[in-house]
């Protein structure tokens, strides 16, 4: 019985968080019938594309024992820079190629990080919320500070943006950009559970001193992570983009709070060395719920921060609390066997 | 037990200097196939040095490393596993989010340069390691939920999963009780027959004298004797070790009879730890609390100074009911504690000396502006630093930079400056050499005779002998045994422990 439920509660609470989303959908659906539609649901969906991209990023620096802020700076200035450098030559790309690019940048401000914070071996919290100032900086200064409408995209961007892979009946419809984000989703959980970069990562999470005695070349491999997060996050731009159909400099930058709020509440410890996908999906998905619906339930959307803020302050305290939990553990163990 | 006459790794005249401090002086060691050698001494001898310098991660200075054949000026970390050179470290280095299986497997993925990890591949090769060595461990379990000895027979598999010539084991048994020690020993006996070339880094004379065939001895980063372990008495390795003779009969003086009763703890229970326990402690007695690993005992200490709080029971601190419902409580009612967990629980590690000192006494320094009394605290921080031997060159050196031995006399020094009437101490010499181990116990015997009352909780049977008044034996949460007097020797308890 005991272990039936504690299966059902995931190794990282994923139980717990799909129980507690359904319980606010119920809510919601009560509270107001305009919610429960699928307009309500495709729409949640395509509000979390963007914010997921980025929260796997996260997650992964996370896992490592790090924290990253400078995500959404990378993300703006990896996708305005390849639509910035379009738009000048005058010449269209392709989508593949702007994506290639757009990545290729992120990955360099991402390794940049990773570079500083191994190399070093500094705090990652404030060397990220350093360079998120620098490369936000850069980018208004250098690259451009001007708001690109949809007529200004190159062509490819633009048709991408309308591109739908199921109208739903009754209204709503599943963008297409949700494809590379559900694949990369799949990939990361991929990689985390199979390759041994992916056990790495778990491995200097959960104590960097014994990753280096057991022969991981830790600084390598947290430069590597960083680059693949900046990467990632510039792939989260690019998208974010395309479904905005406008680039704007000044957009993403101060979205952290959410993201990180979302990797949390879905079980990755603060900590480190615990964190998973399907948590972090649900993580996401609870926090864009609460972000778009809570008007549509008759609370002021002045609320949304302190909500989001909320829920943060509540995936720590779970956190805190499973911790203290799992250490009395093995008293316990002990005492039964020797009964 | 196989004869190898050429030795797996052999080190010759090795040097070591940290900026000016010789931490080894040419210091040549051998380690045969099938043997258990022995390197023993105190802390800050070299042993750890050696440690390092064999597994690859510090670079002599001068000297050579033999290994498989081949010499060399030094060793990288990869290199040294490469050739079979497996260390298990004092605080085991394992992943406390990973499982038993896959900390297990790790190493030799690494080593064998995966790509991929595979769950079941990680689960075979750490179940075959567990079956060979004879064991039982819950490979699915994450360490983190594995209690200390079964963390250890992780540490123990992980470096034997790979085909591992040389093992070192930095003082295993800090960690372990009697039992597990036992278990521990059988274990490196098989290993033995397997061929492994054992290195046991250890201050404990029994353990020693127990396990090996070979036995070197550090002091100061000399080599003092080397030779067959038979060669040896507990007597002539603490006095190599330590360089004086070091005695180990009891040393308690009697207590007045007429001395007041400072603590009485009636009925304390907490279920599911202990239950009914009545204790008495008087001014100037030294109060010995034994029992394995589980039983209670350390329980029963956080209780009486609330860090857990009892259930129900009574404490009377000389004469007043106190109800101890938090560490402020006890704190209140004079009670102090030194935890078991000195470095984590006791101190700031990057704070100074004598900032850790005062730590939990600062508002007794308050002028009459309610401001700190400067002047007031640098008397009792220097008089503490004296009275305590603590060697460091001041008392600003951050807490880290000690050994153990002088960690735990700065944590005795912050309850100390409490001045508390009734100090609990929970395992006070554990990890501690024996030249530091004889001072705490003199400075606790010193603080005793001056009326304060001391209970001590400890594993550590010599060192209950040596100093205790009267010691309670803890069973499954009860009080099952006392022994007084004449009746506390070594045997006796050893006896009562395992009844």
């Amino acid at each position: 019985m005991r272990t039936a439920l504690g299966r059902m509660r995931g190794a990282n609470n994923e139980g717990l968080l799909l129980a507690v989303i359904l319980a606010v959908a119920v809510a919601m659906s009560i509270a107001s019938p305009a919610f429960f539609t699928p307009g309500t649901f495709f729409a949640l969906v395509r509000s979390s594309m963007v914010p997921l991209v980025f929260a796997l990023g996260v997650l992964l620096i996370m896992i490592s024992g790090g924290i990253d802020v400078s995500f959404p700076a990378i993300a703006i200035f990896a996708a305005y820079t390849t639509v910035k450098w379009s738009v000048d030559g005058n010449l269209d790309p392709g989508l593949v190629l702007i994506f290639v690019i757009a990545m290729v940048v992120g990955g360099l401000l991402g390794l940049f990080n990773g570079v500083v914070i191994a190399r070093f071996r500094l705090p990652t919290l404030i060397v990220t919320l350093g360079t998120q100032t620098i490369y936000k900086g850069i980018l208004l200064t250098y690259i451009g500070s001007l708001y690109i409408s949809a007529s200004g995209l190159p062509k490819s961007i633009t048709t991408l943006s309308d591109v739908h892979l199921w109208d739903v009946p009754g209204g709503g419809y599943l963008h297409f950009m949700i494809i590379p984000v559900v694949l990369v989703a799949v990939l990361i959980a991929w990689m985390l559970r199979w390759t041994l970069f992916g056990r790495s990562i778990y491995a200097i999470g959960g104590d960097a001193e014994a990753a280096r005695r057991v022969g991981i070349r830790v600084v390598r491999t947290q430069v590597w992570l960083y680059t693949l997060v900046g990467a990632l996050a510039a792939l989260g731009g690019v998208v974010y983009v395309v479904l905005g159909k406008n680039a704007n400099p000044q957009s993403i930058v101060g979205t952290e709070l959410d993201i990180i709020a979302a990797v949390v509440l879905g079980g990755a410890s603060i900590f480190g060395g615990r964190g998973s996908v399907v948590g972090t999906v649900l993580g996401v998905v609870l926090v864009q719920l609460i972000n778009n619906n809570l008007v549509l339930v008759g609370i002021p959307s002045t609320w949304q921060r302190a909500a989001v803020g909320m829920l943060l302050l509540l995936g720590v305290t779970v956190q805190a609390f499973g911790r203290v939990r799992s250490r009395k553990r093995p008293v316990i163990v002990q005492k039964e066997v020797e009964a | 037990m196989t004869v190898v006459a050429q030795p797996v790794l052999e080190v010759r005249n090795v040097v070591k200097t940290y900026g000016g401090v010789h931490a080894l002086k040419s210091v040549s060691i051998s380690l045969l196939a099938g043997e258990v050698h022995c390197v023993a001494g105190e802390n800050g001898s070299g042993k750890s040095t050696l440690i390092k310098i064999i597994s690859g991660v510090e670079r002599p200075d001068s000297g050579s490393i033999s290994i498989g054949g081949s010499e060399r000026s030094h060793l990288t970390p990869n290199e040294a596993i490469r050739s079979g050179v497996q260390v298990i470290y004092q605080d085991f280095s394992l992943f406390p989010n990973l499982t038993a299986a896959e900390n297990i497997a790790m190493l030799s993925e690494l080593a064998k340069r995966q790509k991929f990890s595979s769950r079941k591949r990680i689960y075979e090769d750490a179940d075959r390691i567990v079956r060979e060595l004879g064991l039982k461990i819950d490979l699915g379990a994450d360490v983190e939920n594995l209690s200390v000895a079964d963390r250890q027979l992780v540490a123990i598999c992980r470096a034997l999963v790979g085909d591992a010539k040389v093992l070192i084991m930095d003082e295993p048994t800090t960690a372990l009780t009697h039992t597990e020690v036992d278990r521990l020993f059988t274990i490196v006996r098989r290993l033995q027959d397997r061929g492994v070339a054992i290195m046991f880094v250890s201050h404990k004379l029994d353990e020693v004298l127990q396990i090996a065939q070979r036995l070197t001895i550090l002091r100061n980063g000399e080599l003092i004797e080397s030779g067959p372990s038979s060669d040896y008495s507990r007597h002539s390795i603490a006095k190599a070790m330590t360089g004086r003779d070091v005695s180990e009969e009891r040393l308690v003086e009697p207590l007045d009879p007429d001395a007041p009763l400072l603590l009485d703890v009636r009925n304390l229970t907490r279920f599911g730890d202990f239950q009914n326990i009545d204790l008495q402690l008087r001014a100037g007695e030294i109060l010995g609390i034994t029992g394995l690993l589980g039983s209670g005992r350390s329980e029963i200490a956080e209780a009486v100074f609330g860090i857990r709080p009892a259930q129900s029971g009574e404490v009377i601190v000389a004469g007043r009911a106190h109800k101890i419902g938090s560490i402020r409580d006890a704190v209140k009612a004079g009670i102090g504690y030194v935890p078991e967990d000195r470095l984590t629980q006791g101190l700031f590690l990057d704070v100074s000396i004598a900032d850790n000192m005062v730590a939990s006494s600062l508002d007794s320094y308050r002028t009459k502006f309610r401001l700190l009394d400067r002047k007031r605290i640098r008397e009792s921080i220097a008089d503490l630093f004296k009275r305590l031997r603590i060697q460091a060159p001041n008392v600003t050196a951050v807490v880290r930079s000690l050994s153990g031995g002088n960690a735990q006399r700065v944590v005795l020094a912050k309850w100390l400056d409490r001045k508390p009437s009734i100090l609990v101490l929970n395992g006070p010499t554990v990890g501690v050499d024996i030249g530091s181990k004889e001072e705490i116990l003199a400075i606790l015997r010193e603080q005793a005779a001056g009326g304060m009352g001391i209970i001590v909780i400890s594993d550590d049977i010599p060192e209950l002998v040596s100093s205790c008044h009267r010691i309670l034996i803890v069973h499954e949460g009860r009080i099952v045994s006392e022994l007084v007097g004449d009746d506390i020797h070594a045997g006796e308890i050893q006896k009562r422990l395992a009844a």
